[in-house]
């Protein structure tokens, strides 16, 4: 673990411990009440589910076409990003909508698309972990499709009629609610840096262990 | 005339109760607004955010355990191989 790593993971983990004392401050929403503040945790969490998928799908289309074999291991290591955010996103949307909408979850674009694109990724941990030879570029190819539906995850709460709120709502908040929900941010986006970046190291160590076990096999 | 009026006033009111009663009753499986659910079959906030936040903090410590472990396996292996190697 590089000194960089350290110094993210420390403060990520002091910033979430501390959070619910941050978000305890943040004042009531007049109509929804108390319930509101899951949204603290499932905003930054939902943001950082479609940037570990872009990341997943950019590094997928580079090694595809590219060649790279490290930008493999980081599509892989954004791969579980984006299922480990994205888990948190497909619970505590739900735990929110019980309270506000009477109902755990509804068919609209948004929440479809989004586990849609969860399940994509599930897919293709699945196979690069039980596909055996040509699963990387199997994979790639798959996480290509995951980036492809970014824009439409974002988008599907303007363009189509769903009960979940519109992207609007982020830049209508007051400043009281703005701080918490940002430095919720922040302590989650230092935390996807830091396990990004450990996951990919895992991933070239594995790499390089593979390399070992076939020069022992040859020689 | 001004009997027929009464007679047809006093059987208009006397209908209006029964009409009402006849009106068809909501059935349980209809949509209820959530304002009219009793207190005792609704979940109270606290408990949800409890759950999300318990969730969140869970997959975190949960995933750095297992991220740590993965790497201390691979760190062995991998150094046990370079010494195999040399």
């Amino acid at each position: 673990m590089t000194r960089l790593n350290q110094i993210e993971l420390a403060v990520a983990g002091t910033m979430l411990a501390v959070s619910p004392w941050v978000i305890y401050a943040a004042p009531h929403e007049a109509t929804m009440g108390l319930v509101y503040k899951i949204f603290f945790y499932h905003f930054p969490s939902a943001w950082i589910y479609l940037l570990g998928a872009i990341v997943a799908g950019v590094c997928s289309a580079v090694f595809l076409f590219g060649g790279n074999r490290n930008m493999d291991s980081w599509a892989l290591a954004a791969a579980e990003m984006t299922v480990l955010f994205g888990a948190m996103t497909l619970v505590t949307g739900p735990l929110w909508a019980r309270k506000a909408w009477g109902v755990f979850w509804v068919w609209d674009a948004r929440l479809t698309s989004s586990l849609i694109v969860w399940m994509v990724f599930v897919a293709y941990l699945i196979l690069r972990r039980f596909g055996g030879p040509g699963s990387d570029k199997l994979g790639a190819g798959m996480a290509l499709f995951g980036l492809a539906s970014v824009p439409f995850i974002f988008v599907s709460v303007n363009v189509w009629r769903t009960l979940h709120p519109q992207t609007s709502v982020i830049p209508t908040l007051p400043v009281s609610m703005g701080r918490p929900l940002w430095f919720c941010f922040t302590a989650m986006f230092l935390l996807f840096l830091a396990l990004l970046s450990l996951r990919a190291r895992l991933e070239r160590q594995r790499g390089r262990i593979e390399e070992l076990y076939l020069a022992e096999d040859e020689a | 005339m001004r009997f027929c009026r009464a007679l047809l006033c006093v059987v208009a009111l006397l209908a209006v109760p029964g009409v009402v009663a006849a009106q068809p009753q909501p059935s349980p499986d209809e949509f209820v607004p959530v304002t009219e659910v009793p207190p005792e079959e609704q979940i109270p906030a606290i408990n949800l955010i409890g759950a999300a936040y318990g969730f969140v903090w869970i997959v975190v410590v949960g995933y750095v355990w297992s991220l740590g472990r993965r790497m201390q396996k691979a760190e062995a292996d991998l150094a046990a191989l370079e010494r195999k190697a040399r």
